[in-house]
């Protein structure tokens, strides 16, 4: 199963899909932001301000999905020597790094409305800042390693170390006494948020999520594209 | 109608700041990682260009490098 992974096989299909990819990003977005712009209601308390949700918790779903993502692949890739796991994983990493920064940018936007500050040390905004250290700090590893075997090893410690942050994430609004409000959307209980609401919100994600499919295959065919350059360097 | 979608009861800086801000992180990113993109890739036909025919056809017996040359307009 896992010659399927082989760059090989694979670069037949992410060369050709990022244009496929763009225009269903562009067409799920579009309807996304009129849905969330324009046709969804406003909120009770929040008012228009809610809006914001709709790139807010998408973003910071997303970045906590990639980084998940990461730390999976770079650990099995660790295990079974597997060099095209890590290739994945640093390609995921950029859009995952955007979509931190914009979860805290646009969170930092809607506290002000709503909270009356811009920023609170937190324990939810401050373990997603802390989150941004650890891609920071996953991106600057593979720029300094970057031709060097220690490479997996190191990223493979930072991913692990920063997976830690994950549930603390996800659980720092139940632990903590908190300003930010707890979850909305529950796989496994009832959600407290209205479909006229989370209809929005679930087409945004769909947009977001193909915006990062696209960066990733964009970042994956320019990688495999560096390591066929060393190869002809070595011809 | 528009007045009320841009002011949205007096919270529209925050909401369209919110989403400007998402937008201009989509914009950067993609162009960057276009940028790098189209780099490797000219490096690459650059360096293919000076390889002698022998090499050349070596080379190009490896399926990504085909594709590479072959998907010059890719994305």
């Amino acid at each position: 199963m896992l010659k399927y992974f082989e760059p090989n096989k694979i670069f037949s299909v992410t060369s050709k899909a990022p244009k496929y990819v763009l225009l269903l990003f562009i067409i799920v977005l579009s309807i996304g932001l009129t849905e969330a712009l324009i046709l969804s209601p406003e909120d009770y308390k929040q008012s228009h301000s809610v809006r914001i949700m709709y790139v807010h918790v998408p973003a910071a779903w997303i970045s906590l999905g990639i980084f998940s993502s990461i730390t999976f692949l770079s650990i099995i890739g660790y295990i079974f020597k597997i060099k095209n796991f890590f290739l994945i994983s640093k390609s995921l990493a950029p859009s995952g790094l955007v979509f931190n920064i914009i979860a805290l940018v646009t969170g930092s936007i809607w506290g002000k409305p709503t909270w009356g500050t811009w920023w609170a040390w937190d324990a939810r905004i401050t373990s997603m800042l802390i989150l941004v250290l650890f891609y920071v700090m996953y991106l600057i590893a593979w720029r300094i390693y970057e031709n060097n075997d220690k490479v997996f090893k190191i990223t493979s410690i930072i991913t692990f170390l920063g997976i830690i942050n994950v549930p603390i994430i996800k659980y720092s609004v139940e632990w903590w006494n908190t300003l930010h409000q707890p979850a909305s959307i529950n796989i496994l209980s009832k959600s407290s948020i209205h479909i006229s609401m989370l209809f929005p919100l679930l087409i945004m994600t769909a947009a977001f999520a193909l915006f990062s499919l696209l960066i990733f295959l964009m970042k994956y065919n320019t990688e495999l594209i560096k390591i066929k350059n060393k190869g002809l360097d070595r011809l | 109608m528009i007045n009320e979608l841009l002011l949205m009861n007096g919270y529209g800086a925050y909401v369209w700041s919110a989403f400007a801000f998402t937008i201009f992180s989509f914009v950067t990113l993609y162009v960057i990682i276009k940028v790098q993109y189209i780099k490797e890739k000219n490096k690459f036909i650059t360096k293919f260009g000076t390889l002698n025919s022998e090499r050349a056809a070596f080379a190009k017996s490896h399926s990504i490098n085909k594709e590479i040359l072959s998907n010059t307009s890719s994305i």
